[in-house]
């Protein structure tokens, strides 16, 4: 990249303890605030353009989140029909409670095969296992194919987006990296970047050992994998390596085949306004003896990674409902301005705010839910109505739990708790709850409110806060005096 | 005990004492909005829709197909041509192509991909395939690979033709898995196509032909 670019965020290490101090450096780049904006606005008109009929619009909203909670209302039943009847047609199913389990799976896979090369299609679970970068230990190269993941990999970066990884960059950026990186003569026509990037990756498709793919929906009822994308990559990935190895989280199973039609329609239209992506795969077993193509063997590996613990609470389940259309990052007032890298956590925006301190523990994640204004956009636009502000708002309360009070559901939970800080309420409380306090309180307040001290995160930006000089309740009593 | 037992046990004890959601699909949500009156209606809409995202569509009749695809493989200058010989459509390209000369050459896909995936990947141009009918709601495609026309066919040439038979656009999905009693029928692979390969994955400006077909050209029959 050339030097007057602006500086990325160096994500690889950074951790969500860091969010604060990622913040304030994207809220310093110019250039990522102004590439956000661009591409957020234009998706939110995309999105409302698909979905004009506010009517079948509300109403499929309706469906989508009845369809997702009738499959978690009986999420394990439809695990063990998705297995069985994967199995049947010869898929092999694994499982896996942790991402270390995940990468072993997988990794046994590749040993046996004496995989060298990975053809990644896009997948977000494969973030949370960091898949790459186990695999480059092991001696494996995994490379990313969908072309926004390409590019990121590139840079080494991590997603800044579930849907759209490499939003942050614009044109001019890419055309530097592709000229560092790929020693090509530099361009910012879009058109001449991705038939690069198709060169370079029809190669390693053709190489490739073993392809890996996400899940949009499991289906139980037919045992299908149903996948959706714009660019073939991801049907590349599944069907030219011999091998192809699916993952998800347990969440992504769904009963019926015909639950997948509200679904999909839900998630082209929020995601990228589109009614439906350039490609529907669904994958239903491998290459039968008389087929011509196809993967020799199909793994599924279905992932827990935290989700059972969301599962545990019937309020906190329905962040299992998401369907990772990204409309909430898109929406939101904070995601759109700091982008996704600076949460340092695989999923950003208001669905990271919720799903990341499943996955990672509050005591890691201590800053995402109140990293939110609550403005109540992401719960507004979500296909599936999860309540993301409620849910926002239960994990500011787990947050600050005293650790000593049993019944917890969020693992690292009362990770913000600070005993001063619960005193301090405490006295606020008493004083606002005892009138005999709270009279001398405030009569104290306004009169000495010239002592009043700097708040400083408050009075950096704002005008200090000061009490009237008289209290409310001597106002009031003076003005219905003096009406009387 | 093993992490499928852990999970499950996990789950199932997080459910205790609640019943499961009832079912209360509502098929009219997802087929009125996406009802089109007659085959022409449908054939309007799914036009409209492919159109929009770069397909060419040409309408046209059994008889007369063959000499338009002839037509338009000469204008976009193709060198060969991937067909299944065996499928209804491969006979008449054969009998056309008996009859005229300085026409693609004729390939096919009758050896496992194996054999000959670099000829595939590198050196064919276009192809055609049949369609189990398409979608009107949407503009898609659906397609089934069999043995006589395998997956790749319609993903790895740079240009995909296929045969659209007017009366089996469906409505909608919905229909469309009704149909074709998708549910018990269901194949190794199934695909809905949609367009060319396409991405906005960068600055969010379309490109076309990302990695699979660069062009998706559509020949719907009216008389079939
Ligand atoms: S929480 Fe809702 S809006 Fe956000 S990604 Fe998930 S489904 Fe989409």
């Amino acid at each position: 990249m050339s030097k007057t670019e602006q500086p990325r965020i160096p994500v690889l290490d950074a951790l969500s303890q860091h969010f604060k101090e990622n913040a304030h450096m994207a809220l310093r780049n110019k250039q990522l605030r102004h590439n956000m904006r661009t591409a957020m606005d234009s998706l939110i008109t995309k999105r409302l353009v698909s979905m004009p009929d506010e009517n079948e619009r509300e109403s499929l909203r309706e469906l989508g989140n009845h369809v997702r909670a009738r499959a978690l209302s009986k999420l394990p039943e439809l695990l063990e029909k998705l297995e069985a009847n994967l199995t049947k047609r010869g898929v092999q199913v694994h499982w896996a409670e942790t991402t270390e389990e995940a990468n072993q799976i997988i990794f046994d896979i590749a040993k046996r095969r004496q995989a060298k090369l990975f053809i990644k299609g896009k997948s977000m679970v494969s973030e949370e296992l960091n898949m790459n970068h186990f695999l480059k230990k092991q001696g494996i190269e995994a490379l990313e194919s969908d072309m926004g993941e390409y590019i990121i990999q590139l840079d080494y970066e991590r997603p800044s987006h579930i849907i759209m990884p490499a939003i942050h960059k614009n044109a001019k950026q890419v055309g530097h990296l592709f000229e560092n990186k790929l020693q090509t003569p530099y361009t910012d026509d879009v058109d001449t970047l991705i038939q690069t990037g198709r060169k370079v990756l029809r190669n390693k498709f053709f190489e490739a050992d073993i392809g890996i793919s996400g899940v949009n929906f499991a289906v139980a009822e037919t045992g299908s994998l149903f996948l959706v994308e714009n660019e073939g990559n991801g049907r590349m990935s599944t069907t030219v390596p011999p091998v192809h190895i699916a993952i998800t989280g347990i969440e992504k199973v769904v009963e019926n085949l015909r639950d997948t039609v509200p679904l999909v329609s839900l998630l082209t239209r929020s995601a990228l306004g589109q009614a439906i992506t350039t490609y529907v795969n669904l994958i239903s077993g491998p290459r039968k003896a008389n087929e011509l193509d196809g993967p020799e063997e199909v793994h599924l590996v279905l992932l827990d990674n935290g989700r059972t613990q969301a599962f545990a609470d019937a309020q906190l389940r329905q962040t299992l409902n998401c369907i990772r259309c990204g409309a909430c990052m898109n929406h939101c007032p904070v995601y759109t301005r700091i982008g996704g890298q600076a949460y340092g956590t695989v999923y950003p925006g208001p669905i990271g705010k919720i799903i990341s301190p499943h996955l990672m523990g509050l005591d890691k994640t201590e800053d995402l839910p109140i990293a939110s204004t609550l403005c109540g956009a992401c719960g507004e636009v979500c296909p599936v109505k999860i309540p993301i502000p409620e849910l926002l708002r239960r994990l500011r309360k787990e947050d600050v739990r005293p650790p000593e009070e049993p019944l917890h559901y969020v693992k690292g939970q009362g990770a913000r708790f600070s005993r001063k800080e619960r005193t301090m309420w405490n006295i606020w409380k008493s004083m606002n709850t005892k009138p005999n306090l709270y009279r001398k309180f405030s009569y104290l307040a306004t009169r000495l409110r010239f002592m009043t001290p700097n708040i400083l995160a408050w009075s950096q930006n704002h005008s200090k806060a000061k009490p009237a000089s008289y209290t409310l309740h001597e106002l009031a009593k003076k003005h219905l005096g003096d009406k009387k | 005990m093993s992490a499928r037992d852990n999970i499950l046990n996990k789950l199932r004890s997080s459910l205790e004492d609640t019943k499961p959601r009832p079912d209360d699909f509502n098929v009219d949500l997802v087929t009125k909005p996406w009802s089109y009156d007659s085959t022409q209606g449908k054939i309007k809409q799914l036009r409209a829709m492919m159109e929009s995202v770069r397909t060419e569509v040409y309408q046209t009749t059994q008889a007369e197909w063959v000499s338009i695809f002839a037509d338009v493989l000469k204008q976009k200058q193709v060198n060969n041509l991937l067909y299944a010989p065996t499928v209804k459509w491969g006979t008449q390209i054969e009998n056309y192509w008996a009859k005229n000369t300085t026409l693609p050459t004729l390939k096919t896909y009758d050896r496992p991909v194996e054999e000959w995936k670099h000829e595939l990947f590198f050196e064919v141009d276009a192809s055609i395939t049949s369609t189990l009918g398409g979608i009107a709601a949407t503009g898609s495609l659906i397609v089934w690979p069999t043995t006589e026309e395998p997956r790749l066919m319609s993903l790895v040439p740079p240009i995909h033709f296929a045969i659209l038979e007017a009366s089996k656009i469906a409505n909608n999905f919905y229909e469309a898995q009704q149909i074709l009693n998708w549910a018990d029928n269901t194949p190794t692979n199934a695909l809905l196509i949609s367009g060319p390969s396409k991405t906005a994955d960068i600055e969010q400006v379309l490109a076309y032909g990302a990695h699979g077909p660069k062009e998706l050209i559509v020949i719907i029959l009216e008389d079939a």
